[in-house]
């Protein structure tokens, strides 16, 4: 780190560097390009962890987390612009693909449009939308953005600005689908695509030729929402994102409001909510491999595993009273202590696991017909899923080890023993196994857990408002889709300045056309499934 | 007449004084013996029948789902022949928020629906938007684009309180009338005047 | 064995002899009363396979199935028939409204001709003539132009989509049931149903032609399943790949038709696989058991025949709800990179057993 710092600051004399939690260089927007170039070739930063848009009132700006996957060292870059007009700046896409992703979503709330970008849409809202909703003085009147019931016009063209010389910018016209393409829509109302996501796919004959993905069917705007709460009341939001992972996503927030205030959560809490989050995870597995199955046709599997799953739900409504939306982490600790047969509950639980998943093997990932739909289906290649950004078990599934409980412990995480599962194969049947894997190793952390729940309070000391001081805090921790990322930036007070979720299902999305090209339509489903999104997850 | 179905005893259910006035509202005219018990075939047909979309936007659609496994097995008043067609659908359960992007989808599924059709609500978000009502881009209930029958609140219902929904709308169909009278569609009908499209596009 | 002709000779008598009735009456009377029971019988087997195939996925899927419409939910599919009846039916712009409304009908005449064909007892037979099974594959193989106009006339692009597998798959896999059904025919030595059925008097077909009866058989059972687009062929609705397929924009009773059609054509492969490989009606003999074979030729004919199609259904309706779906690429090389030649060889092994006399 010292050394990349030298090295900055010997280059590129303009930027301003500060050192906090992690390295955070600000540079003018002319710069950022061969920055980034840099950053990628000479210091290995080849995963954009994540693409943050602000808006400091007078400053728009976008702050970049990238990774370096060797060593699991994280800068922060942060680009800025005054021009409130027109703000433009340079776009990183020809150098880290889930770029052209997160900088499409920046465009949509701010405005900002990215300089070299192949496609300047919006992504989220309609594309009749007027005003960009997540700057400070975005008018929030029903009257000019009512609910229209008309169909919003689909184009098949785009725009995209190119610098031709330095400071010399041309809208040029790019053409998504041509005239002569099959285009079919598949969503958002479409039974496998796992929610209302929408996906217009052109196709020769069976095989796919480009997909365009539409985003926003389920866009509620959860971050904007949490700049007028408190922090307290912003944590129900998280359970509602990806909601098979619900504890885990308010465990990050939580853990990111603490981290912020400095709060010692009780060792009893920590355990507590590290149990829930495994019980989250198996849940969640479950019915992926369920519904997986099920868009593959074989929807009697879709029943076996839910069926455990009850069993699960059963376990976390009995201490937390629902049986999805949970709202039980809180800042620091859980709100309620654990129901009096929860250890032999778990306990159950442990035992009937190991016979189920031998018998989903046995019912599915044996057969014949399962093997030749999913081998080879989908390669996600290892240098590939890092330029996606692929986290969670679809990584892993590509031979990258990106479990955010081994590479960043939070928690208790680094006194437990588990394997991370990494599997190299990059094909959906990996990704499906990994996933069996991973309840495998969930189970073992609850087994070590179990009967080590100490004694305590279930809750620290918190004051009775809850203020965060001026400052930025990044929090990842490994969700069941992969690396959730909460970003609080606060200017002080009890409401966050900027709350950015960032969700692994967003960048699974944004893979998808690169996965589906040249295979066929029905290849599409069974990448879908194995990649496991939740759409309001991607949407917010 | 007590309108009721054949899980649950007339006693238990919460509304009754809705359906009664329904009932009544039914009987003030009379009705034909030949009509009446014609009615009474095609009711019970229709309210044991009702098929649903497979249609979910978020949480509520994974109780959907466990509505349809094992425990709760929606199977046992024959509603788990889920259509991804909308034209072969009895119902739409709109599971879920709707957001402004979704609300022309909505509308469009509801009017590709073969009459007679039904719209349940479920959950907070789909009756008036629920935690998210504050936000620039959330349909503050479903009730605002398509006219919806009944109302499941929670967050998400549970799957019990889904099939306490469906048993409902199923008692409501129980008291329609075929021709004239006490007809859900002259409602609707009023319903889709006062909410037009604003422009076809296509 | 009873011989159930005799009911209708009575009728014929009683038409022609007790009413004296001209021959031309007696005959159109026989044809509209026989079209009757068809269709009645037709109605009556697709509600109850409707209601058999959802009891069944149910217990294959630890639940219950439907059990609250009547006794044990026996009238679920009833109630599901009453509804879809007065089911509106949407008239679509942009469609070719002719073909658009042909369609339905031209998949359930399909599998109603084939239905005539079928020994539903000793004596109960519609038509039987001695090319009856020849008559058999030329009809069942009008559905697929319903199912191609359906799609095309649409005007929809996933149902162009599943018209089209659907086109492949079923012009393929007629290929292999043609096979494996010339296979039987090589054996029996002749194509009338009759003939069929009187040759399996003493050992069904699938016992006395060993070998290549049986391979001729599973051939039959996975072409079957592929003919009637059931899981895991079931390519043209696939739900999560093409909402419902072909029949996509259909509502009202023309999606009942398709709907039937799909479950009669199941009990028609169950029906011919009866009798090509389980005797049709004919009892289970076992020669030297006399008393047994005694004993089995009191179970009504018709009741054989419906218990044997049922069978071979239920194991259809076992693969589909337990195997994924396959791809339309892989299906199609299922077909023919190894269905198709291994019946050829098929063929000739039986052959080889008739004329060296292998077989029992």
């Amino acid at each position: 780190m010292a050394n990349l710092q030298a090295i900055v600051a010997e280059k590129f004399p303009e930027a301003e560097i500060v050192n906090g939690e992690t390295l955070e260089l600000n540079v003018p927007d002319a710069k950022w390009h061969s920055l980034a170039t840099m950053l990628k070739d000479e210091f290995g930063f080849d995963n954009l962890t994540a693409l943050i848009g602000m808006d400091w009132g007078d400053l728009l700006g976008v702050v970049y987390y990238l990774t370096n996957t060797s060593t699991w060292e994280m800068v922060r870059v942060k680009v800025t612009t005054a021009d409130r007009v027109k703000p433009m700046l340079h776009s990183i896409t020809d150098l880290y693909a889930v770029a052209g992703i997160y900088e499409r979503e920046v465009y949509d709330f701010y405005g900002i449009i990215f300089i070299n970008h192949p496609d300047m849409r919006r992504l989220f809202l309609r594309n009749d939308w007027v005003g960009f909703p997540f700057r400070k003085d975005y008018d929030a009147n029903p009257e000019v953005n009512p609910v229209r019931l008309d169909h919003e016009k689909v184009d098949d063209v785009t725009v995209s600005y190119v610098e031709t010389a330095p400071g010399k910018i041309e809208k040029r016209k790019v053409e998504i689908f041509s005239p002569e393409q099959f285009v079919v829509n598949i969503g958002p109302q479409h039974p496998a695509t796992h929610g209302v996501l929408r996906l217009r796919t052109a196709v020769d004959g069976e095989t796919i030729t480009k997909i365009d993905l539409y985003l926003g069917y389920i866009h509620r705007g959860i971050e904007k929402l949490c700049e007028g709460l408190t922090y307290p009341q912003t944590l129900h939001f998280t359970d509602r994102l990806d909601y098979l992972s619900a504890m885990i996503n308010r465990h990050a927030l939580c853990l990111c409001v603490e981290k912020a205030m400095n709060i010692e959560v009780p060792r009893r809490a920590q355990v507590i909510r590290v149990m829930m989050d495994e019980l989250m995870r198996i849940s969640s597995h479950l019915l992926a491999i369920g519904t997986f199955c099920m868009d593959l046709g074989a929807t009697t599997m879709l029943f076996y595993p839910l069926r455990e799953r009850e069993t699960i739900l059963d376990i976390l409504e009995r201490t937390t009273g629902a049986r999805m939306t949970f709202n039980y982490n809180c800042i620091g600790g859980v709100i309620a202590d654990l129901d009096p047969n929860f250890q032999t509950d778990v306990k159950k639980l442990l035992e009937i696991m190991p016979k189920a998943i031998k018998e989903y093997n046995k019912v599915f990932t044996g057969n014949v017909i399962a093997h030749n739909r999913m081998d080879g289906v989908g390669v996600l290649s290892d240098p590939d899923a890092k330029d996606y950004n692929c986290t969670g078990p679809t990584g892993r599934a590509s031979g990258w080890a990106c479990d955010i409980r081994k590479r960043h412990p939070y928690g208790i995480y680094s006194e437990l023993q588990f394997e991370e599962v990494v599997r190299h194969e990059g094909d959906s049947m990996a990704r499906f196994k990994a996933r069996i894997s991973e309840m495998e190793q969930s189970c073992r952390i609850l087994a070590q857990l179990v009967d080590q729940i100490p004694e305590g309070d279930i809750c620290a000391k918190v004051p009775k408002i809850i203020k965060l001081p001026e400052g930025h805090w990044f929090q990842q921790v490994e969700a069941c889709r992969g690396a959730f990322g909460v970003y609080i930036e606060s200017a002080g007070g009890n409401q966050p300045l900027r709350v950015k979720f960032n969700s692994p299902g967003f960048c699974l999305a944004g893979a998808v056309d690169h996965l589906t090209r040249g295979e066929k339509i029905a290849d599409l489903i069974t990448i879908g499934g194995s990649l496991d999104y939740v759409v309001p997850d991607i949407d917010r | 007449m007590e309108v009721t179905t054949k899980s649950m005893p007339y006693g238990d259910w919460k509304d009754n004084e809705y359906i009664e006035g329904m009932v009544n509202e039914l009987k003030a005219n009379g009705v034909n013996v030949v009509v009446g018990s014609l009615d009474k075939l095609i009711n019970w047909g229709r309210s044991n029948s009702i098929w649903p979309l497979t249609f979910a936007t978020s949480c509520c659609g994974i109780e959907f789902i466990s509505l349809g496994a094992a425990r709760y097995d929606m199977a046992r008043f024959g509603w788990e022949v889920a259509r991804s067609s909308p034209r072969q659908a009895d119902f739409m359960m709109v599971a879920g928020t709707i957001v402004h992007r979704m609300a022309p989808v909505v509308r469009r599924l509801y009017d590709q629906l073969a009459e007679p059709k039904y719209v349940i609500a479920t959950g907070g978000c789909a009756i008036s938007g629920g935690p998210f009502r504050h936000s620039y881009h959330v349909v503050k209930g479903v009730g605002e684009i398509i006219p919806v029958d009944v109302y499941c609140p929670g967050c998400p219902p549970r799957p019990e309180a889904m099939i306490y929904a469906i048993m409902q709308l199923s008692r409501k169909i129980k008291v329609e009338r075929f021709f004239g009278g006490v007809n859900r569609q002259e409602k609707q009908q009023d319903f889709l005047k006062n909410h037009p499209l604003d422009k076809m596009t296509d | 064995m009873q011989d159930l002709s005799f009911i209708t000779r009575w009728i014929d008598n009683f038409l022609s002899g007790t009413l004296h009735f001209p021959e031309w009456l007696t005959v159109t009377t026989e044809c509209v009363l026989i079209g009757l029971v068809l269709l009645l019988l037709y109605s009556v087997l697709a509600l109850f396979y409707i209601l058999f195939e959802r009891k069944v996925c149910a217990y294959f899927q630890c639940r219950l199935g439907p059990n609250r419409v009547g006794p044990w939910g026996i009238l679920q599919s009833v109630a599901d028939m009453f509804k879809i009846l007065i089911k509106e039916l949407i008239s679509l712009n942009h469609v070719d409204k002719f073909l658009f409304g042909l369609a339905p009908f031209l998949v359930i005449i399909a599998s109603m001709l084939s239905f005539s064909v079928l020994p539903w007892g000793n004596g109960l037979q519609v038509v039987d003539f001695n090319i009856g099974i020849f008559f058999l594959l030329a009809v069942s193989s009008i559905g697929v132009l319903g199912i191609l106009l359906a799609g095309w006339s649409s005007n929809n692009k996933f149902t162009l989509i599943g018209a089209l597998r659907s086109g492949a798959q079923m012009v393929s896999y007629e290929l292999s049931i043609g096979l494996s059904v010339l296979t039987m025919v090589c054996f029996a030595g002749t194509m009338s149903v009759s003939g069929i059925v009187a040759q399996q008097e003493h050992t069904w077909f699938i016992f006395s032609g060993h070998i290549p009866a049986i391979i001729a058989f599973l051939i039959y059972i996975v072409a079957g399943t592929a003919e009637t687009n059931r899981g895991p062929f079931d390519l043209p609705e696939a739900e999560s790949e093409l909402t419902a397929g072909y029949h996509t924009e259909y509502s009202g009773i023309h999606f009942g038709f398709f709907y039937l059609a799909e479950y009669l054509n199941l009990f028609i492969i169950g029906g011919v696989a009866a009798l090509l490989f389980f005797g049709g009606w004919m009892p289970l003999h076992i020669p030297g058991w006399d008393g047994f074979n005694a004993c089995m030729d009191y179970i009504p004919s018709v009741l054989w025949f419906l218990m044997k199609a049922i069978a071979v259904t239920f194991v259809m309706i076992w693969f589909k709800w337990t195997f994924p779906r396959l791809r339309i690429d892989q299906l199609l090389a299922f077909e023919w990179k190894y269905l198709l030649p291994i019946n050829l060889f098929n063929l000739v092994l039986m052959v080889l057993v008739i004329t060296f006399g292998l077989h029992f």
